[in-house]
């Protein structure tokens, strides 16, 4: 039964899509179809979950071709949490859209992409044949363009050119790299390239095929030298857009980051350096960059990349504490990046900016939602005892495990800079004494919501909150999980043998 | 052939990313275009060319009999044109709505968009 299951989150999304453009035009029936959808999905996703952590990795092979022929689908514990994550935060950000995105956008289309880009990350996060990951990685940067450039907007389409170019010569880079992987081992599946790839001869070879692969996903996740295109583009469409994308998106780069240096290419050494190199600067830029934007959107993206830098570093320390320190991060980071932009969402619609510049005195004009918004940004902080403060441990941990100082530095730079930023913001957002901005025309204020709508835009900030605030005081669960992940990543044997069957 | 097809992908890519370091947009789509065709060629030379029948079984036999063509870098390729062909589509009409937009086709006429607000 299990192997049934792996396909389901997939396909629930595609039917969900698939119904909403039936509905084209019937905005009510389309947000309910979305919204039930998406819960029917995180049970199918908690079940697949629940269903995966007791019986370990499944795998199913796709029109019954036996692998490494067919295209497999592998179902281990990284892939289930990350296809879990992606329901919860697929969830609220349906309600949320569907409530603060104006009616004219949602006319156009909106809920039926989101879903395909929700189903693309599954798939994503699914399936073990590399080629196959490609599509999938269409699939999703197709439906963020159309999510991307909908509405058409000056500022939108400048942000989305950037955004297009680069994603899009990510993806001739990523097929570059697997012409070169399918000439030197004629397969494509996962699990088979495994342990041939070790045996090769010619190492230099190998590495500039891992180098193809590290630079197509390192655009897709934003690393530094690659993430230009992030800043100028994130904070263009509607908050809804910005948080799935900052959520999601930058994430499933990382994990093809994590599985391509996990199963693949392990155990080298000029890998793991190049990775704790670029780790190491994309905190540092992404922390400095930061200090200097006063769009809290603006804000927010460069800090987007300073945390990925965690994780990349995370990656590049290779030990059992740091991987299960990333992928602790990993969890607590799309939790707490989507909500981070429904706050941004939330400012703006309460007061028509989001110019740190010119807001002021949130705490005193709505204190009950400023309390609500100080547990996403306290949580990216990581004060203990909310989500952040435990992974940075793990990750900490390992670096010294590794007796790499200048990670362990940057980390410890990193956290400071990200709680120096949030503190200002605090301070210039909430506490600051506000002028009275001008009041804007044809603008939907927070204040000028119905009672019902304002408790949906509500809702989602509240879940994913409660949800962040469990992974802070439920770090014990957590932590066994990352453990058994960290476990996987290291020892590829029981992924390669439910997969080949041997 | 194998040189000659080599020689080509050489020149694809080399133009293609000429052609998205200039600074109009539709240079940088043309580009963009230019390295997907050589990617594609890529996939084709290193799926390795033979001289073979189609990959298709006689009805009477049970395996491969002598030289086949690798049915997978086409099916790749295949894969690869369709995706490609749907990203240029949607490419051109957003470097078109773009134009009648912000009424440049000079990337660096595109505004970082620092203050302005939405």
């Amino acid at each position: 039964m299990t192997e049934q299951l792996i396909l389901l989150p997939i396909l629930t999304q595609a039917l969900i899509a698939v119904f909403l453009l039936f509905c084209w035009g019937k905005l009510r029936v389309q947000q309910l179809i979305s919204i039930l959808g998406s819960t029917l999905n995180l049970a199918f996703a908690g079940w697949l979950f629940i269903s995966v952590w007791q019986n370990g990795i499944a795998s199913v092979q796709s029109g019954n071709w036996e692998a490494p022929f067919g295209i497999t689908f592998v179902a281990d514990t990284l892939s289930v949490t990350l296809v879990l994550l992606t329901a919860i935060s697929g969830l609220a950000v349906s309600i949320f859209a569907s409530v603060t995105v104006v009616a004219a956008r949602l006319r156009f289309g909106f809920l039926p992409i989101l879903h395909f880009l929700l189903m693309g990350l599954c798939g994503g996060f699914l399936t073990g044949d590399i080629f196959n990951l490609y599509v999938w990685f269409e699939i999703i940067i197709i439906s963020s363009f159309v999510l991307i450039t909908l509405g058409s907007e000056k500022q939108q389409l400048e942000g989305s050119v950037k955004y297009f170019a680069l994603n899009m010569l990510a993806s001739i880079i990523f097929l570059t790299a697997l012409a070169i992987l399918y000439g030197l081992f004629g397969t494509l599946n996962m699990a088979d390239l495994s342990g041939r790839i070790a045996q090769v001869e010619n190492r230099s070879l190998v590495h500039v095929c891992a180098l193809f692969f590290f630079v197509g996903f390192g655009i897709k996740s934003a690393v530094f030298p690659l993430y230009f295109w992030l800043p100028d583009s994130y904070h263009t469409p509607p908050s809804a857009v910005s948080a799935i994308f900052s959520g999601l998106l930058t994430k499933v780069g990382v994990y093809a980051l994590i599985r391509v240096f996990t199963l693949l290419f392990t155990d080298d050494v000029f890998i793991d350096t190049v990775l704790l190199g670029v780790g190491v600067l994309t905190i540092f830029s992404g922390g400095i960059g930061s200090l200097v934007q006063t769009n809290i959107r603006k804000v927010f993206s460069y800090l987007i990349i300073c945390h990925i830098g965690f994780m990349i570093a995370g990656l590049g320390l290779f030990n059992k504490l740091a991987l299960a320190g990333m992928m602790f991060y990993l969890i607590h980071d799309i939790l707490v990046k989507t909500n981070l932009f429904f706050v941004s969402g939330l400012i703006y619609k309460i007061k028509g900016s989001d110019d740190m510049r010119v807001l002021g005195g949130m705490y005193k004009s709505n204190p009950m939602i400023s309390l609500l918004l100080a547990v996403p940004l306290f949580s990216l902080v990581g004060i203990p005892p909310l989500s952040g403060f435990w992974p940075k441990i793990s990750l900490i941990l390992g670096a010294l495990e590794s007796e790499n100082f200048l990670v362990l530095g940057m980390l410890l730079f990193g956290s400071f800079i990200t709680l120096f930023i949030i503190a200002r913001l605090w301070a210039k957002v909430f506490w600051k004494p506000g002028d009275q901005l001008k009041i804007r025309k044809d603008f939907e204020y927070f204040s000028d919501y119905s009672q019902t709508r304002k408790v949906f835009v509500l809702i989602p900030v509240i879940m994913l909150a409660a949800v962040s605030i469990y992974v802070g005081f439920g770090a014990e669960h957590i932590n066994t999980l990352a453990e058994r992940v960290a476990g996987e990543l290291l020892d590829t044997k029981p992924y390669i043998q439910t997969v080949l069957g041997k | 052939m194998q040189v000659l097809l080599a020689i080509t992908i050489g020149l694809l890519y080399a133009s293609g990313i000429y052609m998205i370091l200039r600074r109009s947009l539709v240079k940088l789509i043309i580009g963009l275009i230019l390295l997907g065709n050589g990617v594609n060629l890529l996939i084709f030379l290193l799926g390795r060319i033979t001289k073979g029948n189609p990959p298709i079984i006689d009805e009477s036999m049970k395996t491969f009999d002598g030289a086949y063509a690798d049915p997978v870098p086409q099916a790749l390729i295949l894969t690869a044109i369709v995706i490609s062909f749907g990203l240029q589509s949607f490419a051109i009409v957003l470097i078109k709505r773009v134009y009648k937009v912000v009424n440049t086709d000079d990337m660096d006429k595109l505004s970082l968009n620092e203050d302005d607000q939405r």
